[in-house]
């Protein structure tokens, strides 16, 4: 096949797995399209076998690593770590909104950078809205917290986002080094936006509350919080060893999963549906495809766009490639796509396009663009929703909070060596 | 018989059931009117919705925002009509706040909202931006009150000195 027909053969493919995921017909799982778009690519000689498979074999143990993270982050919610993040956000927050909202901040943070962002959407977002609604106080400041957060703060560990631990695979870092070169972007990033949210939601925030603060006794989930605390020092004591981190974040599942199993607080299937089988499949498909593209011309088109080195000047050119390719497709694609035209450049480009790819979709109300526009055109609830607030607030927080970060991350790079 | 609507925010609602209870006539129609943002279940919503390709039923949660949004709305009315110790009627809205209470507002004789922007000082600030809005479009007499005791006109800045035209002009003949 011609490289040009396969380049077309691929972007065709391409844009069907990324509409199918959007559009998501008939509410088939996504990877219905993905995996037959990938078999279309390999079958016509778009990618060859073993290009396949060498994505195959660098996607599988990051695979492993996000289905343990999933199962570790379900088990926690089961376990009742979420709800112990309620009732201690309401006593912290001693009734008052701005205590509450830097609470949020705090706990969204770290939250995300450890169960990573789906944990903070999925179970710590409707847990934030009670503890609101609770303590008498205008939820809107802290669940927008949460959905900015969700992003900004999965700059720190590769397993904060799927998009870190696919940079972390084509990076070469060990697990602690990802790690201290992220923590001060990531500081910056969550302050940027903590005073963005303190001066945007002023008034919600001096409203005040009035609700008579209920003491309830809070149930720590002890064992929870130890697994977790054990294995973000697997983290650092696999990498010391050579081994893959993934191992940590197994054990740790397996921990939990055993406990929950024996006490008969979960079975079998849920743990396997926490797992998000037909998602794993769908990354591993769409990083197939991705590279038939990629190795049929993209690579070349958007190369020019990408500047060498890991100067100032570069960092902040791969941060806005990284922030707005995000913006117009999706973070996960915008990465698959970036990290090999990124990686030769060594870490520090690595490092940037995580940047923009994980602090751009703050910028547009359903993480990019064309998720935005299809659910604008099949109504999809959102209608009645005034994007206008959200847009405005992402304007004052991204490119503030990229460029920032990406200063933080030029330092760290300075100081420590990319 | 005068319609009388209370808007019931979270953080200011008090003050507006009292100045209910003291400036309603006795047989006016009081109504609590509580509007849920639609955009706070939306955002979760949309986060979920980014997440690319981990869409899975039951998961989104958006609905249970919605779901707590409407508990915690009947909560606050609860506590309201409580204070209120008088007949009422209750009405929940969901959609743009600002918009949702101009539309409720409309044919009513008497709209009683709490002031909740900054509350430090008399002016315009006081009034956020969906206070203002319903102030400025509202269909119907308005009842502006302080969620608080009202703090001194000496927090109204000085007036600013008088141009020299001002001062320099003569005076009638």
């Amino acid at each position: 096949m011609s490289a040009s027909l396969a380049e077309a053969l691929s972007a065709v493919m391409l844009l069907a797995v990324l509409a199918c995921a959007v559009i998501r017909p008939w509410g088939w799982p996504e990877a219905v399209v993905a995996v037959p778009a990938a078999v279309v690519v390999i079958g016509t000689g778009a990618i060859s076998l073993s290009e396949a498979r060498a994505e195959a074999g660098q996607l599988g143990p990051v695979i492993g690593f996000l289905a343990a993270v999933l199962v570790l982050a379900q088990l926690c919610d089961d376990e009742g770590l979420f709800r112990a993040c309620g009732s201690l956000l309401s006593r912290a927050a001693a009734g008052q909104p701005r205590r509450l909202l830097a609470c949020v901040f705090a706990v969204a943070s770290v939250i995300t950078a450890v169960l990573s962002l789906d944990a903070t959407i999925v179970l710590l977002t409707p847990v934030v809205f009670a503890t609101a609604a609770r303590l008498g106080v205008r939820s809107k400041p802290h669940v927008f917290a949460c959905t900015h957060l969700s992003n900004t703060a999965s700059l720190l560990l590769p397993v904060s986002n799927l998009t870190n631990l696919l940079a972390f695979a084509a990076s070469g870092l060990s697990f602690p080094r990802f790690a201290a070169l992220m923590a001060l972007p990531w500081l910056i990033a969550i302050g940027t936006e903590y005073l963005v949210f303190r001066r945007f939601f002023a008034t919600d925030l001096d409203a005040g509350a009035h609700a008579p603060p209920v003491a309830e006794p809070a149930e720590v989930p002890v064992f929870a919080l130890a697994t977790v605390a054990c294995t973000l020092a697997g983290f650092v004591l696999t990498s010391a060893l050579g081994l893959s981190p993934a191992w940590a974040a197994c054990a740790g599942a397996l921990v939990l999963a055993a406990r929950a199993l024996a006490r008969r607080r979960t079975t079998p299937a849920a743990i396997v549906r926490a797992a998000a089988v037909p998602f794993l499949a769908f990354v591993l498909a769409l990083g197939v495809v991705v590279r038939a593209l990629t190795g049929n011309g993209l690579a070349g088109a958007l190369g020019q766009l990408i500047p060498g080195g890991t100067g100032l000047p570069a960092l902040l050119a791969i941060v806005a490639v990284a922030a707005v390719l995000a913006n117009v497709i999706n973070n996960l694609p915008a990465v698959l796509v970036l990290l090999p035209l990124t990686a030769p450049a060594g870490p520090g480009a690595v490092l940037a396009v995580l940047l923009g790819v994980n602090i751009g979709p703050n910028l547009t109300y359903a993480g990019s663009l064309a998720t935005l526009l299809w659910r604008r055109i099949v109504h999809e609830h959102d209608t009645d929703v005034d994007i206008r607030e959200f847009t405005r607030l992402g304007l004052l927080t991204v490119p503030a909070a990229l460029l920032l970060a990406t200063l933080a991350l030029w330092a760290s790079l300075t100081v420590m060596g990319g | 018989m005068t319609v009388v609507i209370a808007w019931i925010v979270e953080g200011t609602w008090p003050a507006c059931v009292d100045a209910a209870r003291a400036h309603a006539p006795d047989d006016a129609e009081i109504t609590l009117l509580h509007v849920t943002a639609s955009e706070v279940p939306g955002a979760a919503r949309g986060a979920y919705a980014g997440l690319l390709g981990r869409a899975r039923p039951g998961r989104d949660p958006g609905p249970r925002l919605e779901h707590l949004a409407s508990a915690s709305a009947g909560q606050l009315l609860d506590a309201a009509a409580e204070r209120l110790r008088r007949p009422c009627a209750r009405s929940e809205r969901v959609g743009r706040v600002e918009r949702e209470v101009v539309a409720a507002a409309e044919g009513a004789d008497l709209l009683i909202l709490a002031r909740d922007g900054d509350r430090a000082r008399l002016g315009p600030r006081s009034l956020g931006p969906a206070s203002r809005f319903v102030v400025d479009h509202a269909p119907c007499p308005v009842l502006l009150v302080w969620p608080e005791p009202p703090p001194s006109v000496a927090t109204i800045p000085p007036p600013p000195p008088h141009p020299p035209h001002h001062r320099e002009r003569p005076g009638p003949r």
